[in-house]
């Protein structure tokens, strides 16, 4: 071949495989933004004084005094706006007809926006729901309501050729000429008043339980059956892989039909999708075995140790299989029986193998959704006990991530969770990745010297 | 796999075992080479595992060989790595085995405390001893066996651990009640390192040389307190000088211990042996005086490997 070609070749190799690597340094970095940018919204923003409020009486966070206070003084420059409604109201009530079927609706509506926006009137009865006794906790949707509020949503369907257009009108327009009119203005001006907006960093996010499916309160349920599934799966799967390993390289005679049949099931088992597992968890652990009298975290861990296993299994037995020959001949020849020497020899210098192999397998089942669906994850629930978790299904983050965008009835409302819980596991399996990375590093030098 | 009668003799075999490597067994002997002509390929003087034998510790000077073959071979699957190897190994003294690469010569070595089990498909025929006991025999615990039988490998191959624990460990795996501290002193003392590890004895023992990483390997072999001292090819890959040291050392180590070294160096066969073996596409060709192997051959091919005609 020509020196000519064979650089162009050479080159074109080159830049063959620094494309790939860009571009998957692009789609990492595209991923990896709008997850770390928006999730952070969930643990930083700036938060109302319905926020801490809300913090004081659901959870006793806070100072009392200082919120009681702020509460007064919050609710002292709402009392304009209200007192304006009731003007408006009696007007109304001693005005003619005509004036009433005219403002009815439009002042109901009114009294509706401001719900919304700063939680029931003074007077209302307490609601029922727990969203609507709080108004905007956080400033970003406090300013969406408040633009409700100051407009009005229309669509104009004139053009029959075309989509019908949203109009925006100030909803001042519709008392144009009254005494509310002025409550417009009012509001927008000393909207920061009554609801006193601060930068707030809410790390509780990931130690408070929800509240009302969400709309208020943190991730703990979800955070905390996502470890105990972790963790669970780890504890079936890590003790039975490594033993598998140590019996395929160390035991099992290498050109034995046996052990051929074993490694390509393990292949196969490592290739099956992974909500075929989550049927067999259902059919087995819970149906036939009865391991749980429903969704547990326990029948959920065992499909998820079930699911990691071949990759136990393989990244154990690569591990082991690289300790030099030299190692095992070392300490068979010093009078260490078989077991000893595994043990004491070939373990210890597998084991920066294994643990990667294990921590990637934690970050795996820490992932998996399609599994835990049959088996252990349920929408809403509490923080389980530890000794809870043999019987009771559990909330789990990528379950409710799923859940939250998909059947949330306002998930609108709630995106902030949503990109907090997706931030939150992303964080999860890198930190899992760092403490293998970290972990490899440690023993790797301190084997070295 | 075993030649040795199975049934009756095997009771007895392991009554044997137990007094030969009993507690109260393990006695070191010193071994005075009073046997001049001591290699000599004799089958009368090997006893049969099935013999009635003393009940006592084996005295080997009696026997005059430590390890010896019996028509002994070694198949990797089909092929004849050993050829019916008769052979005698005298106590207290260094006996090299040379000849071209692929005769045989590690695999007859790593047979004597059965380091070839690590190996798949491998076999034997005929018999092998160690003192009186049938290395392949079925009473045999290969275990017990590598404890009195040591090996130090080709390459150095230090455990990733310092180097006290390199040394102690197999001490203490196998049941040595003694101080710990004054053993791996002693053992370092013995493969001449201790004067240069031992302000570092909690390092890793990666952190030595290649020779000294050697050397430690036979401190950790002596530490053991074996008999016999296998050698495969312990310098191939050192350098001259530390190849120099542990040969002085292999001259130290052969008031203690029976030494067997395999070699390609003949030089070195010379230096350090008291007896060379000369094998030759997996047969034995000759076993003499090292000095009459290398000045009066008896055979042909012996000739022709040492002046460098082949090999």
């Amino acid at each position: 071949m020509q020196i000519s070609s064979r650089r162009l070749l050479d080159r074109s190799f080159t830049a063959a495989g620094f494309a790939s690597i860009a571009l998957m340094g692009t789609a990492l970095i595209v991923l990896l933004f709008p997850i770390i940018g928006r999730g952070i919204g969930a643990f930083v923003f700036r938060g109302t004084v319905e926020h801490r409020r809300l913090q004081l009486e659901q959870f006793a966070h806070g100072d009392p005094e200082s919120v009681e206070f702020e509460v007064s003084e919050a609710l002292a420059a709402r009392r304009p706006v209200y007192d304006m409604v009731d003007t408006f109201k009696n007007e109304l009530e001693s005005g003619g007809f005509a004036l009433r079927r005219k403002y009815a609706d439009r002042v109901a509506e009114l009294e509706d926006r401001l719900r919304d926006l700063f939680g029931p009137a003074p007077g209302d009865p307490r609601p029922i729901l727990l969203r609507d006794q709080y108004g905007q906790v956080r400033w970003d949707r406090a300013e969406v309501k408040l633009r409700d509020l100051l407009t009005v949503e229309s669509y104009d369907y004139s053009n029959p050729n075309e989509m019908g257009q949203k109009v925006l009108t100030p909803r001042s327009e519709g008392f144009a000429g009254t005494s509310l009119a002025q409550l417009f203005p009012y509001v927008e001006e000393h909207v920061d008043e009554m609801l006193r907006p601060r930068w707030t960093f809410y790390w509780r996010f990931l130690t408070n339980g929800s509240l009302d499916a969400h709309f208020f309160g943190g991730i703990w349920p979800e955070l905390l059956g996502t470890l105990y599934l972790t963790i669970g799966a780890i504890l079936f799967a890590v003790p039975l892989g490594v033993i598998s390993a140590i019996y395929l390289v160390e035991y099992a005679r290498a050109d034995s039909r046996l052990v051929t049949v074993i490694r390509s099931c393990i292949s196969t088992l490592a290739g099956v999708p992974s909500i075929v597992f989550g049927l067999f968890g259902l059919a087995f652990f819970i149906n036939t075995l009865h391991v749980s009298p429903s969704k547990s975290v326990l029948a959920g861990s065992l499909t998820l140790g079930i699911l990691v296993l071949p990759l136990v299994i393989r990244s154990s037995e690569e591990a082991i299989r690289s300790v030099p020959q030299t190692f095992r001949e070392a300490a068979l020849a010093l009078g260490a029986t078989r077991w000893r020497a595994i043990v004491a020899v070939i373990l210890p210098a597998a084991l920066p193998g294994i643990l990667t192999g294990i921590v990637i397998s934690m970050g795996r089942a820490a992932g998996e959704t399609a599994p835990i669906i049959f088996t252990a994850a349920v929408s809403v629930g509490r923080p389980l006990s530890l000794w809870d978790t043999a019987s009771q299904p559990t909330p789990a983050l990528p379950w409710n991530i799923y859940n939250l965008c998909s059947e949330h009835e306002a998930v609108d409302e709630i995106r902030h969770v949503q990109f907090g819980m997706v931030f939150t596991l992303v964080m999860l399996v890198l930190l899992l990745n760092g403490v293998a990375i970290f972990l490899r590093a440690r023993i790797g030098k301190k084997l070295r010297n | 796999m075993t030649m040795g009668d199975r049934g009756a003799s095997v009771r007895r075999e392991k009554n044997v075992l137990q007094t030969l490597l009993g507690k109260e067994g393990r006695k070191r002997h010193n071994h005075p080479s009073k046997n001049g002509n001591s290699i000599m390929r004799t089958d009368t003087m090997v006893p049969s595992a099935s013999e009635p034998a003393a009940n006592e510790v084996c005295d080997c000077t009696e026997r005059s060989a430590h390890i010896s073959a019996d028509g002994f071979s070694v198949f990797y699957g089909d092929h004849e790595a050993v050829r019916s190897v008769t052979l005698s190994i005298p106590p207290g003294k260094v006996t090299a085995i040379i000849g071209p690469s692929g005769c045989g010569k590690s695999t007859l070595l790593r047979a004597m405390n059965r380091m070839n089990d690590l190996i798949p498909r491998t076999r034997v025929t005929g018999k092998l001893f160690y003192c009186d006991q049938n290395i392949y025999g079925p009473a045999c615990d290969p275990v017990e066996l590598r404890r009195r039988v040591g090996m130090v490998f080709q390459k150095p191959n230090p455990f990733p651990k310092s180097i006290y624990r390199n040394i102690a460990w197999a001490p203490k795996i196998n049941g040595y009640r003694g101080d710990l501290d004054e053993l791996v002193e002693r053992s370092l003392r013995q493969a001449a390192l201790w004067d240069e590890v031992k302000d570092k004895l909690d390092k890793s023992a990666f952190a030595l040389s290649g020779g000294q990483q050697q050397r430690l390997c036979i401190a950790r072999a002596v530490a053991l307190q074996p008999d016999v001292l296998l050698m495969d090819e312990p310098c191939s890959a050192l350098d001259p000088v530390a190849t120099a040291r542990i040969e002085e050392l292999i001259h130290e180590l052969k008031t203690q211990y029976t030494v067997v070294i395999v070699t390609h160096n003949m030089q070195q066969a010379g230096r350090v042996s008291d007896l060379t073996a000369f094998m030759y596409l997996g047969e034995l060709v000759e076993v003499n005086e090292t000095r009459t192997i290398f000045t009066k051959p008896g055979d042909k091919r012996t000739q022709d490997y040492i002046t460098g005609r082949f090999g």
